[in-house]
């Protein structure tokens, strides 16, 4: 019997009462007085020097208000990046400047190089058009592989060349790996791209920036997922402003999925020109705008290489990745293709020894950034496809290739940094098995066939480490942050719960379940509790929302400071009853005294705390309002098995999606309903990454995929129904709530599904196809069965 | 400018707009309406959805003056006065068809539409409906099963959850 | 959006001298050209909307000929073109519910997008595109991609379809923009088969004469069997090479045979 309410219950969400009325309060829904509206003039070529602005006409437009350049922001700080890889050779990375407004030099088409405020957008947009920008073209650096050759022009031309990076990992192991590979029985080997994509939250990126004279206090409204982390960077790094004289703000988010982490330009740019105009400044970025300004996802080219002894034991991993970091290293960027998906390596598999490669390259593209799953959805694609790859050539079922070589005790210290804390590979790939009923393949194919139509069948697992991040560690590794995350539990005194916490829903419900779990503790309704979150000036400070860490880092707080909370409240209760404490007994909201029927509610406790006429003031202080700091000792390791069926049109080939199953383990389960509304989501943006989604850019630089006219996002019809599963439960063994995080899975575990799907459909027909790079669009499905 | 007077959500609206003043941007910016989003600039992703003279139209690619004279409904008139949400949104929050809620205004709008025209769709009817409401959280798969529970159709045995 | 004024007429003659103004352009359902104009990519100076005008709305069915006002909606030709199934089906399909609610036939066949959906239909039916001043043959009327007969400021009142034996129209998707990547429109008349394709050539929509050939000997797909269109002129681009859309040309035309019957 599902319970109603508390932990594993799926209430319905009290945030979407505001969003189905229309009463969301989104950032582009805040007008402030007076306020003025800027447009960014950006580079329409990827590489070109500046020789000179001319705004004169511009400045004479209706309704400008004033005309920003590189040149006002000479002495403001760059853009910083949050995290320093340090290469093979124990070399920090190369990092370059990022000026709000282009310095002289654009690198990439949308590289902001004026800002026009004016009274209306239009109106900015305007005398935007009437800028003259005396600029030289200069050659485009867009190929990751020709922009590390000698003698490559360079995107940055105080950096020695193009390469951000080059990380070899474990770089020890490196002769090892390569001994293993000259001994094995069979290598399989495979070259593949995966693709780049844009995040394309359905909401705009917006920034209001305002200043206050009378307080000297700046505010910044913004599409952010941790408000905390732009006020860092924003304050500390670029603009100088103290974090007691700045706040920002992100109220509702229409989705973020990665790109609204990063600290934007924009953002900077509104702080900034609020104060020097000294009115209110906003931008709306349009959707043409975001796919030149928002930060991309994906885009490594990628050998990887697998040894296999003669019994098909993985021996070991080899890959060398190019990873394109755009034009500048936005905030994350460095980490993604290194901690976050060389430490993946090893997958589900006891593959001994692995060596992974990584050269980061800069290019006259948009930087590029952590999307959905960032780094795992690489390392899973590639591990994967070689293994599907292996299982053919070697004439063996996938599965149980698959099964043979997974990992089956735990801990589990893998060649590659970490250690999983706990999994069941097996119980997952045998739920997959239920629920995406693999016995009834044959006869599907063959029904399929009758139609004219070739049926494939794609498995794959995967792992992941999310619930980011313990502070030493992600130190250790090139963090310039720490990556805990708080919670301000404050108790009214009339016993209703209000939770002040760093991380930041931008859809995943947070007002709904993180009051379960507090219910669950007290023993209380979940309406007593309401969640605060988004707003610098009444959170403490807290990382954010990314890397499926909420539930498992900001919930985990959440719980510190609840369980602070209560042994507080009983201790009151204790003095009210006149009783030992440690016969003190919390249930239903209420506490009792152990073997007798004395009891005080939870309420009563609460206005004790706050009228403290009869209480321990000797002891302990009025008040009922705690805050934690939670740490993770560990990341947290999600896994799963996912299953996908396709039809391909030979006559055609395209691709239909005919059915998918997703069985995962994410240790405990606070809300069900959540969990696989997460997990639907992130299938469909794996699918999407498989068969449609790609930005592409032509040899000049120019963006060719620039709107939805060109990049192709899941419709309503591009996907079925899905069959996800996630009873098979191994809880984390270091957080309070045993749970391990969804955020990210399904965009991880679904693209290889797909592609190993589509696969095995041409080679059913006979077709010698043993790899097409994603998006498997009709046209590059075709050209293979026919090349 | 242009004076312009239209019917919105039962009431009379009117104000001066220049000729290139979009419906979306007369309903937000004027009225104060924000509930019907502006997701994309080249008529896709339909978060922008209401209904004009009853049909679905995309509030972005239509001028405002266009609209002079028409009766305009949005999100913010599908519950009732007292708050009741209709079938679609009650739907929608009881099958989790939303997460961010960007896109939702306009799916509900166009969901309205369809059982407007067809009380009892199928599947594949809702998805090719929704060709032009882009989603990027859901997955589609709550909102397909929102609609068919909406118009009364037995979801029970779609996917759990 | 660079700023106009818009005007509303309710006739013709109105908005035919609103046109004559220079720079004024006319706007049908706005679906295409309100998104040229986001992108800065067009500036009239006025904008003359035909919503206004009854006369260029409905559609009717005559001694064979099915004539669509200019000004009727995608979503009205749907939902009554009876009379001419393949067409009325075509209509459904175009863009998405929303879209089909404002945008026109006129609207479309005046911008000739080389991807779009009705200028197929008016080829391969043979239509008579209809204007305030004259009549245009189709065979006459499609001049390349966003180009047609039309001089400036004359407005397509309605277009006449003779209504063929059997037609079908076989949309290939382009999975981004939803247009098509190719689309084959086939109609069989008493005198003669006629193919139109749209979305595949550089040189917009156009009558695929080997096909109609083959097909006027044997209306089945077999008959088209080792018929290729040459991919040279075929549009290339990240959606499909040329060779690609080449290839689509000849299943599209097969598909479409096939539920032609």
């Amino acid at each position: 019997m599902p319970k109603d309410h508390g932990i594993g219950a799926s209430p319905k969400r009290r945030e979407d009462v505001r969003f189905l009325t229309g009463v969301g309060n989104y950032t582009d829904d805040i007008n402030l007085n007076g306020q003025a509206y800027v447009h960014f003039l950006r580079s329409d070529v990827a590489h070109g020097k500046i020789n000179g602005i001319d705004s004169t006409a511009a400045a004479a437009m209706p309704g400008v208000v004033r005309i920003f350049t590189g040149a006002d922001f000479e002495g403001v700080g760059s853009i910083p990046c949050g995290w320093q890889v340090t290469d093979k050779h124990g070399q920090p990375m190369q990092e370059p400047a990022h000026p709000v407004l282009a310095q002289g030099k654009v690198r990439h088409v949308g590289d902001p190089i004026a800002a026009v405020v004016a009274n209306t957008p239009e109106q900015a947009r305007d005398a935007a058009e009437a800028i003259e920008v005396d600029m030289e073209e200069l050659p485009a650096v867009i190929d990751m592989k020709a922009a590390v050759q000698e003698g490559a022009t360079k995107v940055h031309d105080d950096l020695t060349s193009n390469l951000c990076y080059d990380w070899g990992f474990v770089e020890e192991n490196k002769g090892a790996v390569d001994e293993a590979f000259s001994n094995a029985a069979h290598v399989t080997t495979l070259e593949l791209v995966n693709n780049r994509l844009v995040a394309n939250p359905m909401e705009p990126r917006v920034a209001v920036g305002d200043y206050a004279r009378h307080n000297g206090e700046s505010t910044l409204y913004t599409t952010s997922q941790n408000p905390h982390v732009i006020r860092l960077l924003m304050g500390a790094f670029v603009l100088g402003i103290p974090e007691h004289k700045l706040r920002v703000v992100a109220p509702d988010v229409g989705g973020g999925f990665g790109t609204k982490i990063f600290h934007y330009a924009e953002e900077a740019f509104c702080t900034f020109a609020a104060k020097a105009i000294n009115r209110p400044v906003k931008w709306t970025s349009s959707r043409s705008e975001a796919f030149i300004s928002d930060a991309h996802g994906r885009d490594h080219v990628t050998k990887i290489e697998l040894a296999l002894d003669a019994d098909n034991n993985f021996t070991a991993l080899r890959t060398e990745t190019y990873a394109n970091m755009g034009a500048y290293l936005s905030t994350f960027a460095p980490s993604v293709p290194t901690w976050l998906h060389g430490t993946l390596m090893a997958g589900n598999y006891k593959t001994p020894l692995i060596y992974v490669n990584v050269k980061a390259v800069f290019t006259n593209t948009v930087p590029v950034d952590a999307y959905r799953g960032a780094g795992r959805p690489e390392a899973t694609y590639q591990l994967e496809r070689v293994v599907d790859k292996a299982a053919r050539e070697l004439g063996v079922d996938p599965i149980a290739l698959r099964r043979q070589n997974f990992i089956t005790e735990f801990p589990y210290a893998t060649p590659v940094a970490v250690e999983y804390d706990t999994g069941d590979y097996n119980a997952t790939m045998d739920k997959l098995s239920e629920i995406a009923d693999l016995s009834g393949f044959a006869a599907r194919r063959a029904e399929s066939e009758k139609n004219g139509k070739l049926r494939g069948l794609g498995v794959n697992c995967y792992i992941e480490a999310c619930g980011i991040a313990p502070s030493n560690l992600v130190g250790q590794l090139g963090a310039r942050a720490g990556l805990y995350e708080s919670a301000t539990v404050r108790v009214n005194a009339t016993g209703g719960l209000v939770v002040m916490t760093g991380s930041h829903s931008h859809g995943q419900g947070h007002e709904t379940s993180f009051p379960q779990v507090i219910a669950e503790m007290i023993g209380i309704d979940e309406s007593m509790v309401e969640i605060v979150h988004g707003d610098t000036a009444n959170t403490p400070m807290g990382m954010g929302t990314y890397g499926s860490r909420s539930l498992a880092v900001g919930g985990s707080a959440m719980v510190r400071a609840t369980e602070k909370i209560i042994n507080k409240a009983r201790k009151i209760a204790a003095h009210l009853m006149e009783a030992s404490e440690a016969d003190i007994e919390l249930k239903d909201g209420a506490f009792s005294v152990a073997g007798t029927d004395k009891s005080v509610a939870w309420g009563d406790v609460c206005l004790a705390a706050y009228v403290p006429h009869n209480y321990p003031l000797e002891d302990i202080e009025p008040g009922l309002e705690e805050t934690a700091f939670y740490d993770p000792a560990n990341f947290t390791y999600p896994s799963g098995a996912y299953c996908c069926e396709v039809e391909v049109d030979p006559d055609t080939g395209k691709v239909t999606i005919e059915s998918f199953a997703a069985a995962d383990d994410f240790g405990n389960i606070v809300n069900p309903m959540i969990v696989s509304g997460q997990v639907h989501g992130g299938i469909a943006q794996g699918i999407g990454q498989a068969l449609l989604e790609g930005a592409v850019y032509d040899e000049n630089g120019q963006l060719l995929s620039a709107s939805y006219m060109d990049y192709a996002m899941p419709r309503a019809d591009d996907v079925p129904f899905y069959s996800v599963d996630h009873s098979c439960v191994t809880p984390c063994t270091h957080n309070p709530l045993g749970v391990k995080g969804c955020g990210e899975a399904g965009a991880i575990g679904s693209p290889p599904a797909v592609v190993n799907a589509v696969v095995d459909a041409l080679q059913s027909a006979g077709k010698d196809v043993t790899h097409i790079d994603m998006p498997l669009s009709p046209s590059r499905v075709w050209a293979a069965m026919n090349g | 400018m242009t004076q312009v007077s239209m019917t919105v959500n039962g009431q009379a609206a009117s104000g001066d707009v220049e000729g290139r003043t979009l419906l979306s941007t007369f309903l937000r910016e004027h009225l104060g309406l924000t509930g019907t989003h502006v997701g994309c600039d080249t008529s896709q992703c339909g978060a922008c959805v209401v209904h004009v003279d009853g049909n679905a139209v995309k509030s972005c690619t239509i001028l405002a003056a266009e609209a002079d004279g028409a009766d305009v409904a949005t999100i913010e008139s599908q519950a009732a006065a007292d708050g009741t949400l209709n079938a679609v949104q009650q739907a929608f929050q009881d099958h989790h068809g939303l997460q961010c809620g960007f896109c939702t205004p306009g799916m509900v709008m166009s969901a309205v539409a369809l059982l407007k025209d067809n009380p009892s769709p199928s599947e594949a009817e809702i998805r090719a409906y929704l060709e032009g409401n882009i989603c990027r959280c859901t997955g589609y798969h709550n909102i397909v099963k929102a609609i068919m529970a909406a118009s009364g159709q037995d979801v029970s045995a779609i996917a759990a959850e | 959006m660079y700023n106009f004024e818009f005007v509303k007429p309710s006739t013709v003659a109105e908005a035919v001298s609103a046109l004559g103004e220079e720079d004024a352009q006319a706007l049908g359902g706005g679906q295409t050209l309100l998104p040229t104009m986001k992108q800065r990519l067009a500036s009239p100076s006025k904008l003359v909307s035909l919503s206004g005008i009854a006369d260029m709305k409905g559609v009717s069915a005559d001694g064979g000929v099915l004539t669509i006002g200019g000004g009727t909606t995608h979503g009205t030709v749907a939902a009554e073109a009876g009379a001419y199934p393949a067409l009325a089906d075509l209509a459904s399909h175009i863009g998405d519910p929303a879209v089909r609610n404002r945008g026109t036939i006129g609207g479309s066949l005046a911008n000739n997008d080389p991807s779009a959906c009705y200028p197929s239909a008016a080829l391969a039916s043979g239509a008579t595109i209809v204007t305030n001043t004259r009549e245009i043959a189709a065979d006459d009327y499609f001049q390349g991609m966003f180009t047609t007969a039309l001089n400036e400021g004359e407005i397509i009142t309605a277009v006449k379809f003779p209504i063929p034996q059997a037609a079908n129209y076989q949309k290939f998707l382009q999975p981004a923009s939803r247009f098509a990547l190719v689309g084959v429109f086939v109609a069989k008349y008493a005198d003669g088969v006629r193919v139109a394709v749209t979305g595949a050539s550089e040189e917009g929509v156009f009558r695929w004469s080997e096909a109609e050939e083959a097909l006027n000997k044997e209306f089945r797909p077999d008959a088209l069997m080792d018929l290729k269109v040459a991919p040279a002129n075929m549009i290339g681009d990240l959606h499909g090479t040329k060779e690609y859309r080449a290839h689509l040309v000849g299943v599209m035309t097969k598909r479409a045979v096939t539920a032609a019957g």
